[in-house]
């Protein structure tokens, strides 16, 4: 049989392509997980006027590159320490507790659509109907880890990180799930490429006057129509319906900084009151898979954002992978406009991650850290009361506008 | 009796917690591009950019031994600083000056002269006891080496550092 027809097979092609998929957007991920660590220590040297890493760059040379050799550094002075095993621990949690920290938020990256289609693919590793259900099954297994780190350390600081972090991850997934509801009633549906799609039409879930029937062929062609689509976008029901979903946003928003135990609400570190909460006893390999389990869960955390309130890979004007033309620019065939189109559709989802992670090492430098009752007070008065009222309020919306 | 304490009523702002949270966010952001555009002074990056030239006059750094302007070595190795030194970093060999050298009648010089800058406190009590204006501090304060022995200053590495100095000590001068 012909390996190209077999390539070409339906199922052949489900699978290799998945497989291409997975591991692109897996070495991506990691990628920016070293960047982000560079960016955290970069902008908050720079929020408290310090200069940061700018040392490291090519070895054996004196060039530095603004010390963006430090992104590799990291992860090889990690990955050359002793993984030192204290005497006391339970051996066996202690050895996994790194690890169901880092697989939940990796999992979760395999419902993001993270472009629309590349040459007919659409770039989604699992499209399941359920994906939001399937993001928040997921991701709250990550408190295990934590959990079973801070239990298996046997000492006493861990222990009260793994404590604190369990209970604010489970009084915080309340407001997290309830705070997407508004979003599925409005939209209908739980899968994100739809959601995604609802957006592409609607314009995003925070503001979403964006007008329909609009490209940026036409706008080139006749600028008018720009203006015209937007004075017809504000309508009554679209400035109805984007009240709640602003309350949603902020609510998610804040539930994920507490879901990913970044600060204001990173109680469960904590480095001036509990050494450093759940790692305090890990050295070397265990420490970077926690180091990484906690950023890739703020960047599976921002895919998740973006997906479902800021318009996941579209941009206003800019086409999906679907697209036959480049700009009307004539010597670019179809085949070629559609790919580009894919790749620009991939490249603004990561700019939107990026700056959302941008956002989150910014409040991480800007917020001091909530005393403990105080984030109790606030996930279980105000921000759960919060969000079931926004559900109410976009029902009632709902029930009498056509939208 | 009890002391009631008068708390502060706060307004509907203050209790969002909002507005607060933004100002504080813009104070950040104003620092970051400040430090990013260059508007903000930050530490001096100390291997690139030294404050050799803000250096006072008077500043200790290591002890050297300096020679005349006639290329005598001025040390008459009295001894003086290696009694004085508090941390006994100084370690003097004197030797005689044979009679057919130009210098012999200053009789004695030091044969060998060992600073051992791991003890120096650069103090400066040398500088101050020598009779002969022989020892001086300088102005290198980064003194390193790879092992023990190679921070040992010897007489070579002395008269290396210190060079030459005109001063006031004539009285060796055969001419006068």
């Amino acid at each position: 049989m012909d390996i190209l027809s077999l390539l070409l097979s339906p199922e052949i092609f489900l699978i290799w392509t998945s497989l291409a998929k997975t591991l692109g957007l897996l070495s991506v991920i990691l990628g920016f997980v070293s960047v982000s660590v560079y960016a955290e220590r970069k902008v908050s040297a720079f929020i408290q006027d310090r200069v940061g890493p700018n040392r490291v760059g090519i070895p054996l040379t004196k060039i530095r590159i603004l010390g963006l050799g430090q992104m590799i550094a990291d992860p090889f002075k990690l990955i050359l320490k002793e993984n030192f095993i204290p005497n006391s621990v339970n051996k066996f949690y202690y050895y996994i507790a790194p690890k169901l920290a880092m697989i939940p938020p990796i999992l979760v990256l395999a419902v993001l659509p993270f472009g629309s289609e590349l040459f007919g693919v659409p770039m989604v590793i699992a499209d399941i109907n359920i994906g939001v259900l399937y993001v928040f099954a997921v991701s709250s297994l990550g408190v295990y880890g934590i959990v079973l780190a801070g239990w298996a350390s046997n000492s006493k600081y861990p222990f009260l990180g793994g404590i604190r972090s369990s209970s604010q991850m489970i009084s915080y997934e309340l407001a997290l799930g309830l705070s997407v509801v508004p979003v599925f009633l409005v939209v209908g549906t739980l899968s994100l490429p739809e959601i995604v799609d609802w957006q592409v039409k609607n314009g995003w879930m925070v503001f979403p006057f964006w007008p329909q029937g609009f490209s940026i062929e036409a706008a080139l062609h006749d600028p008018k129509i720009i203006i015209d689509s937007i004075v017809a976008g504000f309508s009554l029901q679209r400035i109805l319906i984007w009240i709640p979903m602003v309350i949603s946003f902020i609510i998610f928003l804040v539930a994920m900084f507490a879901e990913t135990n970044r600060a204001p609400f990173d109680l469960p570190e904590a480095e001036q009151e509990l050494v450093g909460g759940y790692h305090t006893e890990y050295s070397g390999m265990g420490f970077a898979l926690f180091f990484l389990g906690e950023y890739a869960a703020m960047i599976a955390g921002s895919g998740v954002i973006v997906t479902l309130f800021l318009g996941g890979w579209s941009l206003p004007l800019i086409p999906d992978g679907s697209a036959t033309s480049f700009l009307g620019l004539p010597f670019i065939p179809a085949w070629l406009a559609g790919a580009l189109w894919g790749v620009v559709n991939i490249g603004v989802f990561f700019a939107k991650v990026s700056a959302l992670l941008f956002f989150f090492i910014w409040v991480r430098w800007t917020v001091p850290r909530f005393r403990y009752d105080q984030l109790m007070k606030l996930g279980w008065y105000f921000f759960f009361e919060l969000a079931l009222v926004n559900i109410f309020i976009t029902a009632f919306v709902l029930a009498f506008v056509k939208f | 009796m009890a002391l009631v304490l008068k708390r502060p009523k706060l307004s509907l702002a203050e209790k969002l917690y909002l507005p607060a949270l933004l100002g504080g966010l813009f104070l950040t952001i104003k620092h970051f591009v400040r430090t990013m555009t260059g508007a903000n002074k930050v530490t001096m990056q100390y291997p690139e950019e030294k404050w050799d030239d803000q250096l006072p006059e008077w500043y200790r750094g290591a002890p050297t031994l300096v020679k005349d302007e006639w290329g005598r070595e001025r040390c008459v190795s009295c001894q003086l600083c290696e009694f004085i030194c508090p941390p006994r970093a100084i370690t003097i060999k004197p030797e005689e000056i044979p009679l057919e050298d130009r210098w012999s009648k200053v009789e004695k010089r030091p044969k060998s002269f060992d600073i051992d800058m791991i003890r120096c406190i650069y103090c400066g009590l040398c500088e101050e006891v020598c009779p002969e204006q022989a020892i001086y501090l300088r102005k290198d304060y980064s003194i390193t080496g790879l092992t023990r022995a190679e921070m040992v200053h010897d007489k070579e590495k002395l008269y290396e550092l210190g060079g030459v100095m005109h001063g006031v000590v004539n009285k060796w001068n055969e001419k006068k």
